[in-house]
């Protein structure tokens, strides 16, 4: 285990409702999607925290809710022990600069109509601070060298580059003030093989020489397992199990992890063999209304009446120490 | 039986079932001329499965059109090869022939349920509308028929479903009626076109799961394309590797997991994060794919090549080198020496 880290950033117990209306003048709510609901991690410097689960599941808006695009239906978000919902002027515009974001995808997070050296300078527009006017120009084609890109490209636009590298410049736009967190929503996900590669390669170089802390969001588990330190795996607004990349992947205890592991297509077919495979029924519930109890219920294979009844509290498992939120949590071995 | 069955049934055996030879094909369009296929070769025996893989724009989707006769043409053009299904090539047939091999000898599953089906009417009346019309089905059978092949899919429910309109399905269910429509007609290949990219994880096992299923039960051959090497170690045979619109790898699945033979397999394979141990920093393949209207001189990979030696894989197009087991080829000047790890 790694030696116990500064908290950078602590979500508490934070959770979002969509109101769901009908009617277009005289709007009436007729219901909720609870996209988020009750989430609660903390990050530590440098570290990267994973965050997987089915599309659907509620990562973007956490995500959102993280970088105070969308705000909380309850709990909070402390950026260093203070919460970015109650935050004054001047910390709001520091936290702006810490907290950046890197979204799936390239083709539609860019502004077409700039070129790359705006795209990437915008930030200085609004934090003059951190690059005087002049400094500018030489600033951005240091982040261009920095992520990889040709920095005599910084006055091409968005079109004339691949899918991979508009990628380097969404990261590019987001090193640009210095942040101490990046959140990645799927970063990863609309790449080929072999420039996702590429991607992860940067991102975990940028982590290692800026000391960055990232809050990864994908649906790929390798991919995640790969770069996490911690993984926390989302089911319906909620997270339903919490740990190490080893604990989650090595030793899962919450059936759905369980199930979403063994669903992972594994590139070797000698290893097809060995698998523990487990099939769930149809798709993942509506959010707007999902199931009583635990929520996971209406595709586990280990269903009882408790499970209609009461929700499992996310807590250390006798199965194994890390958080998991199941009144039938064990061990089982699904990755070989 | 139609008359073109009567015809295909009485070719020589030895021929495959499906056999693309030398396939050439470009899109003229107002930039240039795009070469997107360059001498494809693959066949297919009855109730094989063969995976073809590749990143975004190596040519997959294009190559299936062609087989499937619902090519853009224009823009896109076929400069020259043939595609043999039971030894006829369906690239000379008229038309109306050609209409009668579609969807009845081979189907088509797209990764898009939602824009395949028909938006407006519901999906019981598309299934039976197909058997309807290319089998002239009264419509009582016909919808009779439509609910066994959604129970076929595994629809839950499938009688009462039958009047729902596609918008009505999750995605993974949409899939599934998607493949009972392509299934109408009890094709002998089911060429499936990412089929399961636009679902979740664990509604694409279920959907792969069916897919290999229906394959034994209705002694199917298949078609699998795909950009995900773990959905192909799951179900394929073979699996032929795309990349510039030629196949530069072709071997059995196990030996190619095993071992690469093309030095971009070779990248592709060591560039991917594992399930099952954390792992170290990911090997990369330098640079991107070429474009297709300037692919470079030479071997087309040879750009991004760790292993290229000059003047020859610059100057030089390789040919397909064949590898220990028979069947194994690959496209690379030094095949052999990439294979037995020798190559540098
Ligand atoms: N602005 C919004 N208004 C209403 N519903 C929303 C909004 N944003 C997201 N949702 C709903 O919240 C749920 C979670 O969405 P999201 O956070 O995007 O999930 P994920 O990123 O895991 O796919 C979904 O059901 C989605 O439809
Ligand atoms: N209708 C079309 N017009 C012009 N170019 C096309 C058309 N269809 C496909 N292409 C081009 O052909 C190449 C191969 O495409 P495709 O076969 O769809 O690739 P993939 O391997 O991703 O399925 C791409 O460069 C694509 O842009
Ligand atoms: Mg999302
Ligand atoms: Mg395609």
């Amino acid at each position: 285990m790694a030696p116990q880290r500064e908290t950078i950033l602590r979500v508490e117990n934070i959770a979002k409702y969509f109101p769901i209306t009908r009617g277009i003048v005289f709007q009436t709510k007729i219901g909720e999607v609870k996209a988020v609901d009750g989430v609660s991690f903390d990050l530590a410097k440098g570290e990267t925290v994973g965050v997987v689960g089915e599309s659907g599941c509620g990562k973007s808006t956490l995500a959102r809710l993280i970088m105070r695009l969308e705000h909380p239906t309850r709990g909070q978000v402390f950026y260093q022990d203070r919460d970015i919902f109650a935050m004054p002027g001047s910390a709001l515009r520091r936290l702006r600069r810490n907290i950046q974001m890197v979204m799936q995808d390239p083709y539609t997070s860019l502004n077409p109509r700039m070129t790359v050296g705006d795209i990437i300078g915008e930030p200085f527009e609004i934090h003059r601070d951190v690059a005087p006017r002049g400094d500018r120009r030489r600033k951005v084609q240091e982040l261009l060298d920095y992520v990889g890109l040709n920095p005599e490209h910084i006055s091409r636009y968005p079109h004339q580059f691949s899918g991979g590298q508009r990628q380097r410049i969404g990261i590019a736009r987001a090193l640009a003030l210095r942040p101490k967190i990046i959140v990645c929503d799927e970063p990863v996900s609309a790449l080929d093989v072999s420039i996702q590669a590429q991607v992860i390669n940067l991102l975990e170089r940028l982590q290692n020489e800026l000391g960055l802390a990232y809050i990864f969001i994908a649906h790929d588990l390798s991919v995640v397992r790969h770069i996490s330190d911690r993984v926390a795996v989302m089911y319906l607004g909620k997270v339903v199990e919490i740990g190490t990349e080893d604990e989650i992947y090595g030793r899962p205890t919450h059936p759905y992890t369980q199930a979403l592991l063994s669903a992972v297509p594994v590139p070797d077919p000698t290893a097809r063999a060995h698998r523990d495979v487990i099939r769930l029924e149809g798709d993942v519930p509506s959010p707007a209304n999902p199931p009583s109890g635990c929520r996971f219920r209406t595709r586990c294979w280990k269903a009882k009446p408790i499970c209609t009844e009461q929700e499992p509290p996310l807590t250390a498992q006798q199965a194994d120490p890390h958080l998991s939120a199941c009144h039938f949590a064990e061990l089982r071995h699904v990755v070989a | 039986m139609t008359d073109i069955q009567i015809q295909l049934d009485r070719v020589a055996d030895d021929a495959h079932l499906l056999d693309v030879r030398d396939l050439f094909i470009e899109f003229h369009t107002r930039d240039g001329i795009a070469k997107v296929i360059n001498g494809v070769s693959y066949h297919l025996d009855a109730g094989e499965a063969l995976a073809v893989l590749g990143e975004s724009g190596s040519g997959k989707s294009v190559t299936a059109q062609a087989i499937m006769g619902i090519l853009d043409i224009p823009p896109g053009k076929i400069v020259s090869g043939q595609i043999c299904y039971n030894g006829r090539d369906l690239l000379s047939l008229p038309e109306k022939e050609r209409r009668q091999v579609r969807g009845k000898e081979i189907a088509m599953v797209f990764q898009d349920a939602l824009s395949a089906l028909n938006p407006v009417f519901p999906v019981g009346w598309q299934i039976s509308e197909t058997l309807r019309h290319r089998e002239g089905v009264a419509r009582a059978d016909a919808l009779r028929r439509a609910v066994e092949l959604m129970e076929l899919v595994r629809i839950p429910a499938a009688k009462q479903r039958l009047r729902d309109y596609p918008h009505e399905f999750s995605g993974g269910m949409r899939q599934r009626v998607m493949i009972a429509m392509s299934l109408a007609l009890s094709p002998k290949i089911l060429i499936a076109d990412e089929p399961t990219t636009a679902l979740d994880v664990t509604v694409q096992a279920q959907v792969m799961d069916l897919l290999a299923e229906l394959r034994r039960e209705l002694h199917m051959a298949m078609i699998l394309i795909t950009h995900d090497l773990g959905v192909v170690a799951d179900v394929a045979d073979r699996i032929a590797v795309m990349y510039a619109g030629r196949i530069v790898e072709h071997a059995d699945v196990h030996d190619l997991y095993a071992v690469q033979g093309h030095p971009y397999t070779k990248g592709l394979i060591d560039s991917i994060p594992r399930l099952d141990h954390k792992g170290q920093e990911l090997a990369t393949i330098q640079g991107l794919p070429p474009s297709l209207m300037d692919i470079p001189r030479g071997c087309p990979f040879h750009p991004r090549c760790p292993y290229r030696k000059d003047p020859i894989c610059s100057t030089q197009v390789p040919t397909d080198q064949r590898l220990a087991s028979g069947t194994r080829t690959s496209r690379c000047h030094f095949a052999k020496e990439v294979l037995d790890g020798t190559a540098a």
